[in-house]
């Protein structure tokens, strides 16, 4: 155990202190939370040695009193018992409404509508997938906590990089609320690589073929000297190891001719019984299938080639996908210089075989397929907390899918395409229909195909107030942003009159700020902690952050300053330093935010500085 | 040279103005570039810090999605040297090129296999290779900014048509 830090009260905080910061890879089937020690990255165990974390969440009757769930290990023992109340693959809900979760009904728990959200129908109540998600992150969080014995400073959570906007904001929103700071949502394919290609300083091209429970990701990557460029991404967000069991099910139902419709504890049953046969067979010739439905017991022999034959249409799916990425990344197979497999199924034979096949190459699998993903993630977010000595590590991801806006006849005009470089900001000009018209309403959307039907729908916002003009006069600018995370914003603007509109995307299903507050007040994330308090706690440490990033800045480039400049600096540092003391955190917000203001222009100096030291090929360490 | 963010593209990448350029070297810039400013390099520091990154990160990616794909450089080029495109009000073109992109279109239409799509993706590229190298010759030799401007016009058509075989193998392919 590690020992207790102890600082003097009042004391500020050491910029150098070690801060902890975790990877977590938020599974469809299962999670886990990964950190650096020592400079090597690792997964964290639970108490009981265990480091993998069941995606699993039941709900207990709220009527029997105690903790009201369970998760993990204990809620997949629950599964086959109490199929309604457990939550299992909930990621496949998030950020979806109803109608688009692939084969609701085939779930054993019930899913409703609200709210355009896809939400489970439990004993407890209504649980929206970013309730559930948030019980299996807060347990990965107080593991980590309880490890570095210390609080845990921010989290870098990895997303399939098939992930729409709308799937991402869910995954953020769920880190909210299980009261972790995101520093970053990074792609899985992408920290799969990080882990790989640290371990084996490799350079060249890579594929990484990530099957996981539920979705599947392909990935083209080129590294050199620490800088892990996406290339192209690629994949399908409904398509797993779970499509794999469902077909192998449905295959032996089929051959013992049980056509009845199973009742969710049947169906539970004979989905875990295919899931533990397909994992027997990646290394057995055969295996008996049984279970009990409908009255009766079945028993199936099954050999692997009776489970390639009845998955095959799922394997040939994901290899169409490779070849879509190949060339969406304008290179031949033949380029590739290694292919690494994550995610549990790609443990299954047909799945190596095919791959190998295609890239005629064995496919990399040394590191474990199921750790690899928090590993990655894990390096990333020590580099991201600053703790990481060497800062030679540089990501360069891209956006999975096409972003655009709905024109006339329901089209879609693309603004941002597929596998640009984020983050990014891209604009078009577009213009009124009808003489006179005052408003304008834009419909965002993301997809790639050319029919607004046929892609997802994120948001509608309106710009009001435009003068009126001719049809065809006005000039209204629409500006795309995506941040590092991935994450979307829109804003247009009327050119000739400065009418300006903005939407951060929040898609219709997803939570508002305020939705997330409430959800706040009653979750386990600040169940015993006064929110005020809290508050000035979370003031408090961002205006010590803001004064030692403020220090280093000046210790480094002050020469970059004129006359007063640096004294004006230097005083409301003193000011801030001063307020941190207050126990109104709005006075402590405030001072924090005067010496934002006040080093704006410093900042912008200094990242002149930076890139024309770029420019001149030296890097500022040398300089 | 005082660098923001209004600079052009070609001074951003410290490069010499032109349609020919070393894609290696532009890759490595970018790089370099994107190390200085990425925003993943101030996650711990201040808002305002963090603010200036996204920004000049996002001018970085820009200039670097226009200068590494050959048509929007042209494109670029045209623009900065006072030829805009201005494609939708000026699609005048020689006949012999509209005969041959009817010629194409027709092709696409009665091609059924993948072996009849991949010979026009192959003719296409063809196409597109030669024209490239002739934007190169127009700008960077005459630098006659019209007649680039011109010969991207066409060569938007042929992009536009390699799209469309690109979308039919991929539908052949589901």
């Amino acid at each position: 155990m590690a020992l207790l830090q102890i600082s003097e009260p009042g004391q500020s905080l050491d910029p150098h202190q070690r801060r902890v910061a975790v990877g977590i890879d938020l599974g469809t089937t299962h999670s886990l939370v990964a950190a650096v020690r020592h400079g090597v990255a690792e997964c964290l165990p639970a108490t009981d040695g265990r480091v993998i974390l069941p995606s699993v969440v039941r709900y207990l009757d709220p009527a029997l009193g105690g903790s009201g769930r369970q998760i993990g290990f204990d809620a997949l023992a629950a599964q086959v018992q109490d199929p309604a109340n457990t939550v299992s693959s909930v990621k496949r809900l998030m950020g979806r409404s109803r109608a688009q979760v692939v084969d609701v009904d085939k779930l054993a728990y019930t899913v409703v509508e609200q709210d355009g959200m896809a939400v489970v129908e439990t004993v407890a109540g209504r649980k929206t997938p970013m309730e559930v998600s948030a019980e299996i992150l807060a347990t990965l969080r107080f593991r980590a906590e309880d490890s570095f014995d210390d609080e845990l400073y921010g989290a870098v959570i990895t997303v399939p990089a098939y992930f729409d906007d709308a799937q991402r904001q869910a995954t953020k929103d769920a880190a909210q609320l299980a009261g972790i700071n995101v520093l970053r949502l990074i792609n899985e394919p992408t920290a799969a690589a990080i882990a790989y290609g640290l371990d084996n300083g490799s350079e060249g091209v890579y594929a990484i073929y990530d099957l996981g429970g539920g979705t599947f990701d392909i990935s083209i990557l080129r590294l050199t000297q620490g800088v892990f460029e996406v290339m192209a991404t690629g994949g399908d967000s409904a398509l797993g190891g779970d499509d794999f069991d469902q077909a192998l099910a449905a295959w032996v139902l089929a051959q013992q001719g049980v056509g009845a419709t199973l009742n969710p504890s049947e169906r539970a049953a004979v989905h875990a019984e295919a899931r533990r046969v397909k994992e027997v067979l990646s290394s057995s010739a055969s295996e008996s299938f049984r279970a009990v439905v409908a009255g009766r017991t079945i028993e199936q022999t099954v050999s692997p080639a009776d489970l390639e034959a009845c998955t095959a249409a799922l394997t040939t799916r994901t290899m169409t996908a490779v070849r879509k990425v190949l060339r969406d990344a304008g290179i031949t197979k033949d380029e590739v210089k290694g292919v690494v497999m994550v995610g549990g199924s790609t443990r299954m034979p047909v799945i190596r075989r095919t791959v190998g096949e295609f890239f005629g190459q064995e496919p990399l699998t040394n590191l474990n397929p199921d750790e690899v993903v928090a590993l990655g993630a894990s390096i990333q977010a020590n580099a991201l907390a600053g703790n990481s000595k060497d800062g030679d590590l540089l990501l360069l991801d891209v956006i999975p899918l096409s972003l655009g806006i709905e024109t006339m006849g329901g089209l879609v005009e693309r603004i941002v395409p597929r596998n640009s470089s984020i983050p990014t900001a891209l604009a078009q000009d577009f213009t009124t229909y009808q003489d006179g018209q005052t408003a304008l309403a834009l419909h965002v959307v993301q997809g790639e195909r050319d029919l607004v039907g046929d892609c997802r729908s994120l948001a509608r916002f309106e710009l009001r107030g435009i003068p009126p003009m001719v049809a065809g006069a006005a000039r209204i600018r629409v500006t795309f942003t995506v941040d590092a995370d991935g994450l979307l914003s829109v804003s247009a603007k009327e050119q000739g009159s400065g009418v300006e509109a903005r939407v951060d995307v929040k898609p219709a299903y997803g939570l508002s700020d305020e939705q997330i507050a409430a959800m706040l007040q009653d979750s386990f994330a600040t169940a015993q902690q006064d929110i005020q308090a809290r508050a000035l706690v979370e003031a408090r440490v961002d205006a010590d952050r803001m004064i030692a990033a403020t220090r280093t800045a000046l210790a480094a480039d002050t020469d970059l300053l004129e006359g007063d400049e640096r004294q004006q600096i230097d005083a409301l540092i003193e000011a801030l330093t001063q307020a941190v003391g207050s126990t109104d955190a709005a006075t402590v917000e405030a001072a924090t935010a005067a010496l934002a203001k006040g080093t704006e222009a410093f900042a912008a100096l200094r990242m002149n500085r930076g890139i024309r030291q770029a420019l001149a090929g030296k890097k500022l360490e040398e300089v | 040279m005082n660098l923001n963010l209004q600079s052009n593209d070609f001074e951003i990448f410290g490069m010499a103005p032109g349609f020919g350029l070393d894609r290696a070297a532009l890759d490595a810039r970018w790089k370099d570039l994107q190390r200085e400013a990425h925003p993943d390099r101030f996650a711990t520091a201040d808002a305002q810090a963090q603010r200036v990154a996204m920004q000049w990160s996002v001018r970085i990616n820009e200039a670097y999605q226009r200068l590494k794909d050959p048509l929007k450089r042209a494109v670029y080029l045209c623009e900065l040297h006072g030829a805009p495109i201005q494609a939708e009000n000026n699609t005048a073109m020689p006949a012999a090129f509209l005969m041959q992109q009817m010629q194409w279109r027709e092709d696409l239409d009665e091609a059924s296999g993948l072996a009849d799509l991949e010979r026009m993706a192959d003719e296409v590229t063809a196409a597109r290779r030669d024209m490239l190298q002739g934007l190169q010759t127009t700008s960077d030799e005459l630098r006659d900014w019209p007649a680039l401007a011109q010969q991207v016009r066409a060569l938007m058509f042929v992009e536009r048509f390699a799209r469309d075989v690109e979308s039919r193998i991929d539908l052949l392919g589901q």
